[in-house]
C-alpha cells in the first residue's frame, strides 16, 4: 500500500531547520536542516565532518541542539535522552549494532520491554509469536531462538530494524548501514527498507556510496562543513552534481605548504597486509615531503598508521626507515628508530589526560632525560618548558593537567611530545580535527616548517582542503586499498573524492 | 596566531606548578593519612595504657612487617590498575617450602633462597596469565590465591615445621644493640629505598603511572605495558616470598595456613594510603602511613582489650570511608570545575 502524500502541504515526519550544535569552541553543526516525509527514503550525504553524525545524534536524543527547530510529525520536540526519542517513534540503526550476544534473537528484540504474562513472568510465547510475524512481514529468515552471538553484522542490523518496527518507529535512520555488508546482504536490506517505506514510514539513509543512494533513495540532502547545502529529488540530480555540492567550497590559501627540496626516501612501506583491514599498502615518504593520505572514515587509513608504528600487528609486508627494517608490533622500538605517531584519538591515544603537560610531553623521552637511570620532575619541567613555549601551548603551568586544556592546546602537547623525540618521519592522523581555526593554521605552518627541515611527514586527513593545501602527493584509500596516487599539481577535490568513493580509481 | 613571527617566536616561560609549594606538600591525600596516623598515635599513647612503651612499638613493627614489605610492590601493581590477590598464598607457600626443605636436610640459607625463587616464579605465572594470555588480574590472582595456598597445605598437610636454626629465628626478632629498633627494619628500609626510587625517580616508574592513567595512551607513547606489568608481578611474588621467610622465622613455624587473609590487609592499607583502586594515583609515603595506621589501631585496640572482631570492623569502616571520601572529593572538584554542561562525548567519528 503505497501512500505518497503530496509534498509541500503535507506535514513532514521529521523536520530540522537551522539546527546548531557546538562543543566548547568547536562548532559541529552550524545550520543543519532536513525534511523527511512519510513513505519516502531520504539520503543524507556529505564529507567526513560535514555534520551528519551530529545531526543524527540530535535526532536520536544523544545530543541536545543549541538552537534551531526540531519537529517530529509537525510537533516541536526536545529530546533529553535516547529513551525519549525512542518513545516518540525515532529509531537509529548504527553501522555496528550493539546486541546482547548471550541472549536470543527474540530476547534482543524485546530487550527492556518484555511482554509480561501471569504472575509477572515474561511471556515467552507472546514474544516468539510476535517476532515470528515480524520476521515474516520483513521477509527475514533468522532463527528467533538462536543467540545473537555469531550473527553477521547484516543480520544484527536486521534485528535492530525489527526492534524498531516492533516499537512502531515512524522515523528510521540508518547510519552507513551498508559499510560492512556484502552485495547480497545489501540487496536484502534494501528490500526491507522499501517495504518499510511502502508501509508509510520515513527513512533516512546515510551512505558514502552513490550507487546505493541512486538505487534506493527518493530524495537527497547534501551537507558540508556543518551546514545544509541542498535537497534534490534523486531523479533530478547526478553523481557529478552531488560531488560538487559535497566538496564545492571556494579554494582558500589557508594551508600553504612551503616549497621544499624533496630528498631521499625515508619511510618505505611495502606490501603491508592485514586480513580484513587493509591490503597491499605500498608507498614511500621522502625527506622534506608531506604525503597526504585521504579517504573516507573507515577506509583503513588509521589502521595502516597504527600498523606502521607497531601498535597493531600486520600479517605480511615490511616497513623500512632509512633502509633499515622497523620491527613489527613494537612501538618503543619504532620510536627509538625515529618514527613518531600523532594518533587519531587525542583524548584516548594521544594524551594521558590525568597527567600534567610536563608529564605528557616527557613521556616519550623519559629514558633520554634520565641521568644514571634516574629522572626527577626538575628534568621533566626543563624539557617540557622548551616544547610548551616553542609550540605556544596555552596552559597555566607545566603542572596543568592535559585533560583540562582546549582541543587545540591538547594537540600541541601531543605534537610536542612527539617532536621532542626528534623523529625522522612523523605520521600524523587528523592533525587538526576538532581544533579552532587559529590553532589549525599554526599546526599547518609547523608541519610545513618541519618538512622544510627535512622531516618526512605522512598526514592522514579527512579534510580535503587540508590535504590539497598541505600535501606534496596525495594517496587515496578506499576500503583498505590505495586506489589512487595523485601529484599535488593534479589533485582536485573532485578526483580525490572520486577515488575515495569509486572502485574504478581516479580519473585525474 | 596573531603575529606571524618566524622561527624564533616570542617564547613565554611557564611556571612549573600552578599551586604554591605548601599546598602541593600538605594538601594531599597522603598528608591527610599521615596526619590521621599522628592523631591516632597520640590519642593511643595518652589513653591506652602500655601503648607508649617502646616494646609496644617494637612488636608493632614486627607484626606489620610482612604487610609493610608486600605493600611496596602491591602499590606499584595497583597504580598500573591491576591487583594481586595471591600474595598471602605466596607467603604461605614460601613458608612451607622453607620448612619442607629444612626437613629434607637442606641448609636454611639455601632453603630460604629456593623459597624466594619459587615466589618469583609464582609471580611470573600471575604476570604471564595477565599480560601474555590477557586475562584480568582479579580473576587470575583469585585463581592462584587458591592454587598456591592449596600447594602449601598439600605439601605439609596440617603439620608444622618448627625446627629452624636459632641464629635465624633470633635474628628475625633481634633489636639493634640496646635500642628497641628491630633489625628487620633495615631490610625494610633497604627495600623502601629501592621501591621509592623505582616508582618516583625512574623512567620505569613514569611508565607505571602512565599505564594506570591510560594504558592505551601509554602504549601509543612507547611504554612497554605488558613488560612493565610482568616485572611488577614478579617483584610482588619475590617480596611476598621474602615476607614468607620472615614470617616463618618470626613465629618459628612453617605452616600451610600461615598469613591466610593477609592480602586483604595489604590491599586495605595500600588503598587507605591514598592509592586509587582505578590506578594512576598514589605515592609510597602514603602507603607506609596507611600500613602503620592499621597497625597502630590494631595494636592500641588490642591493648585496650578490644576483641579482634571489633578491630576488623573498625579497620573496615576506615577503609570504606577513605574510598568514599576520595570519590566524594573528586565529585566536589568536578562540580566546582564545570558548572555548565561540558560535553560528555566528543564526536569520535564525525560524519
Amino acid at each position: 500500500m503505497t501512500t505518497t502524500p503530496a509534498r509541500g502541504d503535507a506535514v513532514a515526519a521529521l523536520e530540522l531547520r537551522d539546527v546548531e550544535k557546538s562543543f566548547g569552541s568547536v562548532v559541529a553543526l552550524r545550520s543543519g536542516s532536513i525534511e523527511v516525509h512519510a513513505g519516502s527514503i531520504h539520503a543524507l550525504i556529505g564529507e567526513n565532518g560535514a555534520g551528519k553524525s551530529t545531526l543524527v545524534k540530535i535526532v536520536a536524543g544523544l545530543y541536545q541542539r543549541d538552537a534551531g527547530v526540531f519537529r517530529l510529525g509537525g510537533v516541536e520536540v526536545d529530546f533529553k535522552s535516547t529513551a525519549e526519542s525512542k518513545a516518540a517513534g525515532v529509531a537509529v540503526i548504527y553501522q555496528e549494532p550493539t546486541l546482547f550476544p548471550d541472549l536470543s534473537v527474540t530476547e534482543n528484540v524485546f530487550m527492556g520491554r518484555q511482554p509480561v504474562g501471569r504472575f509477572g513472568r515474561i511471556d515467552r510465547k507472546a514474544m516468539r509469536a510476535e517476532v515470528g510475524s515480524l520476521f515474516g512481514r520483513l521477509g527475514v529468515a533468522i532463527d528467533p531462538d538462536r543467540p545473537a552471538e555469531g550473527l553477521s553484522i547484516a543480520d544484527q542490523q536486521v534485528i535492530e530494524i525489527a526492534k524498531a518496527v516492533s516499537l512502531d518507529a515512524k522515523v528510521l535512520i540508518m547510519d552507513e548501514p551498508t559499510a560492512a555488508l556484502s552485495g547480497v546482504e545489501v540487496d536484502r536490506l534494501f528490500q526491507i527498507a522499501r517495504s518499510l517505506r511502502d508501509e508509510g514510514r520515513a527513512l533516512v539513509f546515510i551512505s558514502h556510496r552513490f550507487d546505493e543512494v541512486f538505487d534506493l533513495c527518493d530524495t537527497v540532502t547534501v551537507m558540508r562543513d556543518g551546514a545544509y547545502i541542498a535537497t534534490t529529488a534523486i531523479a533530478d540530480t547526478s553523481v557529478d552534481e552531488l560531488v560538487t555540492q559535497m566538496v564545492g567550497r571556494e579554494v582558500t590559501d589557508l594551508f600553504p605548504k612551503q616549497e621544499t627540496v624533496i630528498g631521499a626516501p625515508l619511510l618505505e612501506v611495502d606490501g603491508l597486509n592485514s586480513a580484513g583491514v587493509f591490503h597491499d599498502i605500498t608507498f614511500t615518504v621522502r625527506s622534506g615531503e608531506i604525503v597526504g593520505l585521504a579517504g573516507l572514515v573507515g577506509a583503513g587509513r588509521s589502521e595502516v598508521a597504527r600498523a606502521i608504528f607497531g601498535v597493531d600487528a600486520y600479517d605480511s609486508g615490511s616497513v623500512r626507515l632509512q633502509g633499515d627494517a622497523v620491527p613489527a608490533k613494537n612501538p618503543s622500538e619504532a620510536m627509538r628508530r625515529g618514527l613518531a605517531l600523532v594518533p587519531e584519538d587525542r583524548r584516548k591515544q594521544g594524551l594521558v589526560l590525568e597527567a600534567s603537560v610536563a608529564g605528557n610531553v616527557t613521556l616519550t623521552i623519559r629514558n633520554q632525560l634520565a641521568k644514571a637511570g634516574l629522572i626527577t620532575s626538575g628534568f621533566e619541567n626543563r624539557a617540557a618548558q622548551v616544547w610548551a613555549s616553542r609550540l605556544e601551548v596555552k596552559a597555566n603551568a607545566l603542572s596543568t593537567l592535559a585533560g583540562t586544556l582546549s582541543g587545540g592546546n591538547q594537540q600541541k602537547v601531543v605534537l610536542g611530545k612527539w617532536l621532542a623525540t626528534e623523529p625522522t618521519v612523523l605520521i600524523i592522523d587528523e592533525p587538526t580535527r576538532g581544533i579552532d581555526v587559529g590553532t589549525k593554521a599554526e599546526v599547518h605552518r609547523l608541519l610545513s616548517e618541519l618538512a622544510g627541515r627535512g622531516m618526512g611527514i605522512l598526514m592522514i586527513s579527512s579534510e580535503l582542503p587540508e590535504v590539497l593545501g598541505m600535501a606534496d602527493r596525495v594517496l587515496v584509500m578506499r576500503e583498505g586499498r590505495i586506489t589512487a596516487e595523485i601529484d599535488r599539481a593534479d589533485a582536485t577535490s573532485e578526483n580525490v573524492m572520486f577515488a575515495a568513493t569509486h572502485a574504478e580509481g581516479a580519473h585525474s | 596566531m596573531t603575529a606571524t613571527t618566524t622561527t624564533v617566536a616570542a617564547t613565554r616561560t611557564y611556571r612549573d606548578y600552578d599551586r604554591p609549594l605548601w599546598q602541593r606538600l600538605f594538601l594531599t591525600r597522603e598528608m591527610a593519612i599521615i596526619g590521621l596516623l599522628v592523631i591516632v598515635s597520640v590519642i593511643a599513647a595518652l589513653s591506652v595504657r602500655g601503648f607508649s612503651q617502646p616494646i609496644t612499638l617494637t612488636f608493632l613493627l614486627l607484626d606489620v612487617m610482612p604487610i609493610l614489605l608486600i605493600a611496596l610492590p602491591m602499590t606499584l601493581i595497583i597504580i598500573t590498575g591491576e591487583i594481586d590477590l595471591s600474595v598471602a598464598s605466596i607467603v604461605g607457600l614460601a613458608s612451607v617450602l622453607t620448612g619442607v626443605l629444612i626437613q629434607a636436610g637442606v641448609p636454611f640459607e639455601v632453603a630460604a633462597l629456593l623459597a624466594i625463587v619459587a615466589g618469583a616464579i609464582g609471580g611470573a605465572i600471575n604476570g604471564f596469565l595477565v599480560t601474555v594470555v590477557g586475562l584480568p588480574s582479579l580473576a587470575v590472582t583469585i585463581g592462584t590465591l587458591a592454587l598456591y595456598r592449596g600447594l602449601a597445605i598439600g605439601l605439609l598437610g596440617t603439620t608444622a615445621v618448627t625446627d629452624f636454626p636459632d641464629f635465624w629465628t633470633d635474628l628475625a626478632k633481634a633489636r639493634m644493640g640496646n635500642t628497641n629498633i628491630p633489625l628487620v627494619l633495615f631490610l625494610f628500609l633497604a627495600l623502601l629505598v629501592v621501591f621509592v626510587v623505582l616508582l618516583h625517580f625512574t623512567p620505569f616508574g613514569r611508565g607505571i603511572y602512565a599505564i594506570g592513567r591510560s594504558s592505551e595512551a601509554a602504549r601509543f607513547s612507547g611504554v612497554r605495558v605488558e613488560r612493565t606489568k610482568l616485572i611488577l608481578f614478579v617483584l610482588a611474588g619475590t617480596v611476598s616470598a621474602l615476607a614468607g621467610v620472615y614470617y616463618t622465622l618470626r613465629y618459628g613455624s612453617a605452616r600451610g595456613d600461615n598469613a591466610t587473609g593477609l592480602e586483604l590487609q595489604v590491599i586495605a592499607a595500600v588503598l587507605l594510603g591514598g592509592v586509587s583502586i582505578f590506578g594512576g594515583r598514589g605515592a609510597i609515603h602514603g602507603v607506609i602511613a596507611g600500613v602503620l595506621l592499621i597497625g597502630v589501631l590494631a595494636s592500641a585496640l588490642r591493648l585496650a582489650n578490644v576483641t579482634s572482631d571489633v578491630i576488623n570492623i573498625i579497620t573496615g569502616v576506615l577503609l570504606v570511608l577513605s574510598v568514599v571520601s576520595s570519590s566524594f572529593l573528586a565529585w566536589l572538584r568536578k562540580r566546582r570545575r564545570a558548572p555548565g554542561g561540558t560535553p560528555r562525548v566528543e564526536a569520535s567519528t564525525a560524519g
